[in-house]
């Protein structure tokens, strides 16, 4: 609580000393600014070590400082997130906070210069966001939903602004709102204009409050596309206005809606484009790793005023460039610059958002622009309201009738109450011309209102309406053990069949388009290697060879008695000091050629990369009766920590700032380890009708090359279905695979084949699966020496 | 959609299978599409490793039971109905359903959905789950941070918990009774097979 009452009353100080002197400077008296300067230069008795010039550095400062405050902003607004319920959501706080700001401006200068001006809005403040979220967009599940969402998009918009126009034009015509100069087809852009939903405004309300990812999806998905829906419309009535009622006639309404068509396409082949530019590009840059990143941004903001500029839909263009671009350039470009843009996108889409938000808070105080007009404020805000209800029940019956998944009630209505205006709105309000339009300012006035309303009180009341229209669970606190483990084993089994039964529709269409995608367009967009390693289960396996071979080093070193010299490119494992006398004979000295990992060796730390160990913590069986409480606590605290998520727990949510969608790795990495040993148990007893868990002697050992030939030859032929799309099988590809050393974390090994067989770290191509062999040998070849030695 | 019903005039048996798990026809052509996805040699059946095939089910430490759970003892193969039948255990619960006396439990009866998972647990079939399996199946569901005494000693304490009759194992009906508290049709359905 200190920390944040210390921040605003920092941000407060910074402000008012800060900010009123510069807007002093700025408005008030310019000359006398300028004058010491002049003065100095007319009087230039002695040298100036120190000037002070203003005038140059203006425009950049300012926009900085904007920045800088609004940084600060959100700092405050999520401190006092922190320590005070988060009953509003952020949007709203930063809104308040530029009603604040704004005071502030307004009370220095008696007039607001700082305003969020149309311009500055859609071309520096907007495309990011669109970006950021096209980005991160969740495709398969976007385009399974696209009919549903192309509905809401098209239909849902138009049906919002013709009921809103014509509405309000009614009410107008019966005499409600009193004197304005005001006719038909301005209503029709007012409600073209406020009938959009606003991409900006659901993320920032929805991240906050967990729904589930088809409804998210649903009207994110809305929010983007309907951009297409709102240019058209808005340039439509534009230009009728300016046109006059009298001009119109088939010909123009005709034009209108062809032109829809042509925008939106238009837009959206112009995002493809992009796209197809950006792969292209992520795909040469093979030697300049380093400004990848920043193709990204640049061909994204491209696409975005390359589609303006040919008053195509803009929006539609970056989501498209997003959306389609995705996959390519994440698997051709350099782990470090896949990071390097996410974690970019996300810094320059929330700050974006912020900015956008306080500065719409920041325009509100300023006395020129406000009309109010009750009748006017009132009746738009309860149409707009009311026709998204209505509009959003009467799609959704339609498309149940059509949708395998049928949207429930319950979600309609969250639906319907997530449909916010936002800064696109208001921006759009902004740019309509005075003389055109002489209401210009009770538009503006009540663009503002709408979107206040709905960002801050839909945004505070949003969470609370999900939370209370869920079925309530009954009050757990006491789960026993069982269930606990029950309800872990269940979205276990959930999670599996939902995989079995295919969540995403598995028709022919998608089969077809992942075929011509798989054999045409990654060919073309994709690096080759990238494409080598598309196999999810190879890169895995890649990982944890890789984790393998670390940690086997690592825990070489960690017995502590090995002597580990270390040249720049060989390190020498020496293990007779740990065995000593029992294995001296069997245990060479192995060479391995560590030259494939940058592991920065000089300053190679062991206590960095040794995984924490088994837990020493021993449970007494005897003095059970005794340790029964601790015993229960302990139980449901392992149980609590250790047990698996399933991927259920972590299904996809769009967020501002977190973008980690996986399981752990480690988790991961430990499952699919066992999988893949069981499977192989399995597959082993089966073939062979050999029990791995008998005693082989020493008989055996002739016939044992013939066995593992057989075995192999079998194997290779398991492993070659289970890899039907890979001409060769991956480890025998070469490539930088790494032979694994699967017990390397628990056991050094010590049998001369697997050290041979590890000496050289790149898998020769006459042996198969090392994988198998690591199994293999660990059973069959135990040296006597190691039972003698049990005995 | 003349494609509809050419696709569900090629499955056999398809009336009975309706009535029999409760699908409606949108979603048999689907299953089926994903079965014929599935089976990517167009035997007309499925494999193991055709299960094996799908990815995400080696990322879920009890996957390969739930594969197990499709193929009947001593079948190598599943042909279509099985696969339907068995995922019908996953439908939604009906909530109005008339309750007629005479008629067999539908598939995704609560107590048919417990059975199923019971199934999972109780590998050799002899009706209850021994202390040997529920620590199978909890070595499969922890991480490999616990010990084997650590395990033990949860497994003994949940047999406590749920064992009312004290033979060591939990059978079908004590297996039911633990999970009162829980919303089995919330956990085990999928919402897209309504």
């Amino acid at each position: 609580m200190a920390s944040s009452i210390c921040l605003c009353l920092l941000r407060a100080v910074f402000l008012v000393c800060f900010v009123n002197p510069l807007i002093q400077g700025l408005s008030g008296d310019v000359n006398l600014v300028q004058d010491p300067r002049h003065r100095l230069e007319k009087n230039l008795t002695g040298l100036s070590i120190v000037t002070f010039d203003w005038h140059h550095v203006q425009t950049p400062y300012l926009v900085i400082t904007w920045v800088f405050v609004a940084g600060l902003a959100k700092l405050s607004v999520i401190e006092l997130n922190h320590h005070v319920i988060s009953v509003v959501p952020e949007s709203g706080l930063l809104i308040i906070l530029g009603f604040i700001l704004g005071g502030i401006v307004w009370g220095a200068d008696k007039a607001q210069t700082f305003k969020l001006l149309p311009p500055t809005f859609f071309y520096y403040l907007l495309p990011q966001i669109i970006l950021d979220a096209s980005y991160f967009m969740p495709n398969k599940l976007f385009f399974s939903n696209l009919g549903s969402i192309l509905i809401y998009a098209i239909f849902g918009t138009c049906w919002n602004a013709a009921t809103v126009g014509l509405s309000l034009w009614g009410c107008y015509e019966a005499g409600v709102m009193g004197n304005l100069d005001i006719g038909l087809l301005q209503f029709l852009l007012f409600g073209s204009l406020i009938a959009a939903v606003d991409p900006v405004a659901v993320i920032a309300v929805f991240e906050e409050v967990h729904v589930n990812e088809v409804l998210f999806i649903l009207v994110f998905g809305e929010s983007l596309l309907n951009d297409g829906v709102t240019v058209v419309l808005y340039n439509v009535f534009d230009a009728f206005v300016a046109l006059g009622g009298p001009r119109i006639d088939a010909e123009e309404i005709f034009k209108g809606i062809f032109s829809f068509v042509v925008v939106a396409f238009g837009g959206s082949f112009l995002g493809v484009v992009f796209a197809v530019l950006l792969s292209l590009l992520t795909r040469c840059t093979k030697h300049i790793q380093i400004i990848e990143a920043g193709f990204v941004f640049v061909v994204g903001y491209l696409a975005y005023l390359t589609a303006d500029m040919l008053s195509l839909s803009a929006i539609l263009s970056v989501t498209f460039c997003g959306i389609c671009c995705q996959k390519y350039v994440n698997a051709n470009m350099d782990e470090k610059s896949v990071t390097t843009v996410r974690h970019a996108m996300k810094v320059l889409a929330n700050g974006s958002e912020t900015m956008i938000f306080v500065f719409l808070g920041i325009t509100a105080i300023d006395t020129e622009i406000w009309v109010w007009n009750t009748g006017f404020i009132l009746l738009t805000l309860l149409f707009v309201f009311i026709y998204r209800i209505i509009g959003v029940f009467l799609l959704t019956w339609m498309l149940n009738k059509f949708r395998l998944v049928p949207i429930e009630v319950i979600d309609q209505v969250v639906m319907s109450y997530g449909g916010l205006r936002g800064a696109v709105a208001y921006g759009l309000a902004a740019m309509l011309d005075k003389d055109k339009i002489p209401e210009k300012n009770l538009i503006i006035s009540t663009t503002l209102i709408v979107v206040y309303f709905t960002v801050i009180l839909q945004g505070i009341t949003m969470k609370p309406l999900v939370q209370w229209l869920k079925v309530k669970r009954a009050a757990h606190s006491d789960l026993k053990l069982i269930e606990k483990l029950n309800n872990r084993a269940f979205d276990h089994i959930l999670a599996a069949v939902e995989d079995i039964c295919g969540r995403i529709g598995d028709n022919w269409w998608t089969r077809g388009w992942n075929r011509f995608e798989e054999n045409y367009i990654s060919w073309l967009l994709m690096k080759p290697k990238a494409r080598k390693n598309r196999d999810y289960l190879f890169s895995i396996f890649h990982k944890l060879n890789l984790e393998d071979a670390v940690n086997y080093v690592s825990e070489g070193e960690r017995q502590g008695s090995l002597a580990f010299i270390r040249s720049d490119e060989v390190a020498n494992v020496d293990f007779k000091k740990q065995f000593g006398s029992e294995f001296t004979d069997v245990m060479p000295d192995i060479m391995v050629n560590m030259s494939n990992y940058e592991l920065g060796i000089e300053n190679f730390s062991v206590t960095s990369i040794v995984k924490d160990t088994i837990p020493s913590v021993s449970l007494d069986i005897h003095g059970k009766d005794r340790k029964n409480a601790a015993d229960d606590i302990n139980a449901h605290h392992l149980l609590q920590q250790h047990l698996y998520r399933s991927r259920k727990n972590h299904r996809h949510k769009f967020s501002r700032s977190h973008f980690s969608i996986n399981q752990s790795e480690d988790e991961v990495q430990e499952i699919f380890q066992r999988t893949m040993r069981s499977r192989l148990e399995s597959f082993k007893s089966a073939k062979m009708g050999v029990n791995p868990a008998k005693k082989i002697t020493k008989h055996h050992k002739k016939d044992l090359t013939h066995k593992v030939k057989d075995f192999h030859d079998a194997s290779f032929t398991w492993i070659a279905q289970l890899y039907p799309t890979h001409s060769s099988l991956p480890w025998l590809m070469e490539t930088d695979a790494v032979a694994p050393s699967q017990r390397a974390q628990w056991r050094l090994p010590w049998t001369p084949n697997r050290l041979r067989r590890l000496a050289p770290m790149r898998v020769s191509t006459c042996s198969t699966d090392s994988f198998l062999m690591a199994d293999l040998e660990e059973h069959e070849e135990k040296p006597q020496t190691d039972h003698e030695e049990e005995m | 959609m003349g494609s509809t019903n050419s696709t569900l005039l090629k499955i056999p048996n398809v009336e009975v299978l309706m009535q029999e798990t409760g699908f409606s026809p949108a979603h048999i052509i689907r299953l089926h599409d994903r079965f014929k996805a599935l089976d990517k040699e167009g035997r007309g059946h499925l494999c193991p490793h055709d299960f094996g095939a799908i990815k995400e089910l080696a990322m879920n430490p009890i996957g390969d039971r739930i594969i197990g759970a499709f193929f009947s003892p001593g079948k190598e193969t599943v042909d279509f109905h099985t696969f339907v039948k068995i995922l019908a255990h996953f439908r939604p619960v009906d909530k109005d359903r008339p309750k007629e006396p005479n008629s067999p439990e539908p598939i995704n009866s609560r107590s048919n959905k417990l059975k199923f998972a019971f199934q999972l647990y109780d590998q050799d079939k002899d009706g209850k789950i021994s202390r040997d399996e529920l620590l199978q199946v909890l070595r499969a569901m922890l991480g490999m941070q616990v010990t084997d005494e650590q395990l033990e000693s949860i497994a003994d304490r949940t047999i406590q918990e749920a064992d009312l009759d004290r033979d060591d194992a939990i059978s079908f009906e004590e297996f039911r009774k633990s999970l009162e508290k829980i919303n089995i049709d919330h956990k085990m359905s999928i919402r897209f097979l309504r």
